[in-house]
C-alpha cells in the first residue's frame, strides 16, 4: 500500500519512534512504524514499552497530530519592503501528502480544524493551502490508552467518516491481517489496487469486539451531557481557584492539543530596516501575555487562564463552532507536567455543582 | 493577511497622546467601503499590527480617518509617522453601529475619552440623514478639558439646533466652566424618549457598565443599548482566538454589540 502511495506521488508521514516518544514524520517503508511498541499513559506520564508481538499500531497518540503539519507552529505571513509592503510570501500548498496511522481522534481534530480555520467569514488561506492535496489512511483503535476518553466525545475508537480509508489491525494467533475500508473514491481504487478479500462475519466479529474492548478500557471518561450550560453556570465556582494553585501556565497542554488553534504575530527587520517579515506562531491562551490590552493583561490570574482554556474547550467552542473543543485524545493529561486531568476538573465541577444545588434544595 | 499600502495624507495630533491619520490608498481603484463602528489593522512597518477604529465619515470613506491615542510599541509608531509614509492596512472588519434600525428613534451617543472616535461616524451619519431620527444627543465625557477630542466639530455640534450635545469633565481645569463629574450624570437629564431610543456607547468598561444602568434606570431597554468593546486582537478575522469574550469573537462577532448579549458575561472578573 505504501508502495502504491509512493508510486502515485504521495509523501507519507506516519507514526515512527524517535527520542523515546511516537512522533509523525516521513514513512519511506514499513519498518518505519513503531512495529512491536506500546506506550503506557497517565497524567504527566508517557512510557514507550515493548509489546509481546508484532503489531505495528500497538499504541495511543504521542505527542504531536497532525496539527503540527497543516497548522504550522511557525509560518512567515507576510514578507515585504519598507518602500512597497507587497509580500512576497504566497500560500503555497504542501507536497501530496498521506496520512498513514493517525487515529480517528487526530481525523476528528483535522475536521474541527476545518470549522475553525476554513469556515468563518474569513478563511485563514495558508491553512487552506496545507489542507489540500490530503490522503487519509486512518487507524481504529483496538486498545485505549490510560489517557483516552474518545468514547466519550464521540470521537472514535472507529472512525466513522472524513477519510480516504480506514484500517483495523487484526492479530490471530498466526495470522496478522487489516481489515479496511474505503471512504472515498480516491481509497476505493488504491483498495483496489492491494491484495485482499472480501470482508467475512467472523472480520468484523472481531473488530467488533476489539472496539468494545477500546471502550471498555479507556482510561479516563467525560460526562458530556449539559455540560456547556454547567460550565457557564460555575465560572465562579472555587475549583477552578484550585486548579490554577497546581497549574504552571506553561501552556504544553495547548501546544499538544490537536485543537487548539490560536496564534499570535511576531515582527522581525533586517538590522537596516529595509526589509520586514510577519511571522505567525502557535501562542497559548495560558501566557498572561496572550489578553494583553494597553494598561494589563484582562485575564491576570491563573484561575482566569485555566477556566478560559477549559470552558472554551468543552463550553464556548459549542456557541461557536457547533461540537466540543476537544476530541478526547488525552493529550492534555498525559502532557501536563503536573498532571491535571480535564475530565477530573469537568467532573469535580460538575459534582460541586450538585451538591450545592442538593444543599440549596434542603434550605 | 496581506495589508493594503495606504500613504499618509496628513496627521495631526489631537491631544498630548491622541492623534489622527488620514491615509489615502496606493491604488485607489481599489476604492474603501465601510461602515459606522467597523476598524482596521493598522500595519506599522516592522513595528507590529493593531486594531484601530475608522473615525471618518461611511459616506467619505476617503481619506482613510483613524484617531486614536499612542499607549504602546506600535501606537507609537503610528504617532510617529509623517506625510507620504507607508503604512498597512487591512479590513474593515466588525459589526457596526445599529444607524439602519435606528431609524425613527432617539439617538443617544455616550462617549468617554477617545470612544468618541469610534462613534463619529455613527455621528456622522446620523446628523447627515438627520430627518430619519427623532432626538439626537450627544453625551461626552473626559477626563480634563484638554483631553477633548474633536474640539472644532464638538462646537460645531453644539451649536446646531437639532441635536443637544452634553459635555462633562472628571477634572475642571484652566478656564473651564462646564459641567464636572462622570458622564453617566447627564443622562437622566438627556432629552429623549426611554421606549423609543436606540443608544450606542463607547469609553472604558467601567465607564459603559454605569452608562448602561443609568439608561437602564430610565427605561432604555438593554436590547437597544449597543457598547463597542476592546480586547487584544492578532488577525482581526476570528482565526487568532485572542479576542474571546465568553463565546464570542469581538473581531468578528463584535466590536458592536446589543447589550444584553453580553450581560451575563461583563458581570464576571477577568472573561
Amino acid at each position: 500500500m505504501l508502495e502504491a502511495l509512493q508510486h502515485n506521488g504521495w509523501t507519507i508521514i506516519g507514526p515512527k519512534v524517535q527520542d523515546g516518544v511516537i512522533v509523525l514524520d516521513e514513512i519511506q517503508s514499513v519498518d518505519d512504524f513503531p512495529i512491536g511498541y506500546s506506550d503506557r499513559q497517565g497524567p504527566a506520564r508517557y512510557r514507550l514499552t515493548r509489546r509481546a508481538n508484532k503489531a505495528v499500531f500497538g499504541y495511543n497518540v504521542g505527542p504531536q497530530s497532525p496539527k503540527a503539519v497543516l497548522h504550522a507552529a511557525r509560518k512567515v505571513i507576510w514578507r515585504g519592503k519598507k518602500n512597497d509592503l507587497k509580500s512576497q510570501e504566497t500560500a503555497e500548498p504542501l507536497p501530496h501528502i498521506a496520512f498513514v496511522g493517525i487515529r480517528p481522534c487526530e481525523l476528528k481534530a483535522i475536521l474541527i480544524q476545518d470549522d475553525v480555520l476554513l469556515r468563518g467569514p474569513y478563511g485563514d488561506a495558508f491553512y487552506a493551502a496545507r489542507r489540500k492535496n490530503l490522503f487519509f489512511i486512518v487507524v481504529n483503535c483496538g486498545q485505549a490508552g490510560g489517557t483516552c476518553f474518545c468514547a466519550s466525545t464521540n470521537s472514535g475508537p472507529k472512525a466513522d467518516s472524513g477519510f480516504d480509508l480506514s484500517a483495523t489491525e487484526l492479530m490471530g494467533n498466526d495470522d496478522h491481517r487489516f481489515l479496511m475500508q474505503a471512504g472515498s473514491r480516491r481509497g476505493e481504487e488504491l483498495l483496489a489496487s492491494l491484495p485482499a478479500r472480501p470482508v467475512t462475519e467472523e472480520d468484523l466479529k472481531e473488530s467488533g469486539a476489539l472496539f468494545a474492548h477500546a471502550v471498555e478500557t479507556m482510561g479516563r471518561t467525560l460526562d458530556t451531557h449539559g455540560l456547556k450550560e454547567l460550565l457557564y453556570q460555575q465560572l465562579e465556582n472555587p475549583r477552578w481557584q484550585e486548579v490554577a494553585e497546581r497549574c504552571l501556565g506553561c501552556g504544553n497542554c495547548t501546544s499538544v492539543c490537536p485543537t487548539c488553534f490560536c496564534s499570535t504575530v511576531e515582527d522581525w527587520t533586517s538590522l537596516d530596516g529595509s526589509e520586514a517579515r510577519r511571522e505567525r506562531r502557535w501562542d497559548s491562551c495560558f501566557s498572561v501575555d496572550f489578553s494583553y490590552i494597553h494598561g494589563g493583561s484582562i485575564r491576570q490570574t491563573g484561575m482566569s487562564r485555566y477556566r478560559q482554556w477549559m470552558t472554551h474547550k468543552l463550553a464556548a467552542w459549542q456557541d461557536q463552532f457547533g461540537t466540543l473543543g476537544c476530541v478526547g485524545c488525552g493529550r492534555c493529561i498525559t502532557w501536563c507536567p503536573v498532571g491535571i486531568d480535564i475530565t477530573e476538573e469537568a467532573a469535580a465541577i460538575r459534582s460541586s455543582a450538585q451538591q450545592k444545588e442538593a444543599l440549596d434544595g434542603n434550605d | 493577511m496581506t495589508p493594503r499600502p495606504f500613504r499618509v495624507k496628513r496627521t495631526y495630533a489631537e491631544t498630548d497622546d491622541t492623534f489622527t491619520l488620514e491615509l489615502e490608498p496606493e491604488r485607489p481603484e481599489e476604492g474603501f467601503a465601510f461602515a459606522a463602528g467597523q476598524f482596521n489593522m493598522l500595519y506599522a512597518y516592522g513595528v507590529g499590527e493593531v486594531p484601530i477604529s475608522i473615525s471618518g465619515d461611511p459616506l467619505k470613506p476617503l481619506p482613510l480617518i483613524h484617531t486614536t491615542r499612542s499607549v504602546g510599541l506600535v501606537t507609537e509608531a503610528l504617532r510617529r509617522l509623517k506625510k507620504g509614509d507607508l503604512i498597512g492596512v487591512r479590513g474593515p472588519f466588525g459589526t457596526s453601529w445599529p444607524v439602519i434600525p435606528a431609524r425613527g428613534s432617539d439617538v443617544v451617543i455616550v462617549a468617554g475619552g477617545i470612544g468618541l472616535a469610534p462613534l463619529r461616524p455613527a455621528l456622522y451619519h446620523v446628523l447627515r440623514n438627520r430627518e430619519d431620527y427623532g432626538q439626537i444627543a450627544l453625551l461626552y465625557g473626559t477626563r480634563t478639558p484638554s483631553d477633548m477630542l474633536f474640539t472644532k466639530e464638538l462646537e460645531q455640534w453644539r451649536g446646531r439646533f437639532d441635536m443637544d450635545v452634553g459635555i462633562t469633565v472628571d477634572r475642571a481645569t484652566g478656564s473651564w466652566r462646564g459641567n464636572v463629574g462622570v458622564v453617566t450624570r447627564l443622562i437622566s437629564r438627556a432629552p429623549f424618549d426611554p421606549h423609543n431610543t436606540v443608544a450606542m456607547v463607547c469609553g472604558p468598561e467601567i465607564m459603559m457598565r454605569y452608562t448602561v444602568m443609568e439608561l437602564t434606570k430610565r427605561g432604555v431597554p438593554e436590547s437597544r443599548v449597543f457598547v463597542s468593546m476592546e480586547r487584544n486582537m492578532k488577525c482581526g478575522i476570528g482565526l487568532c482566538g485572542h479576542c474571546q469574550f465568553g463565546p464570542s469573537f469581538i473581531c468578528k462577532d463584535g466590536p458592536v454589540y446589543p447589550h444584553d448579549v453580553l450581560t451575563p458575561w461583563l458581570r464576571r472578573w477577568e472573561i
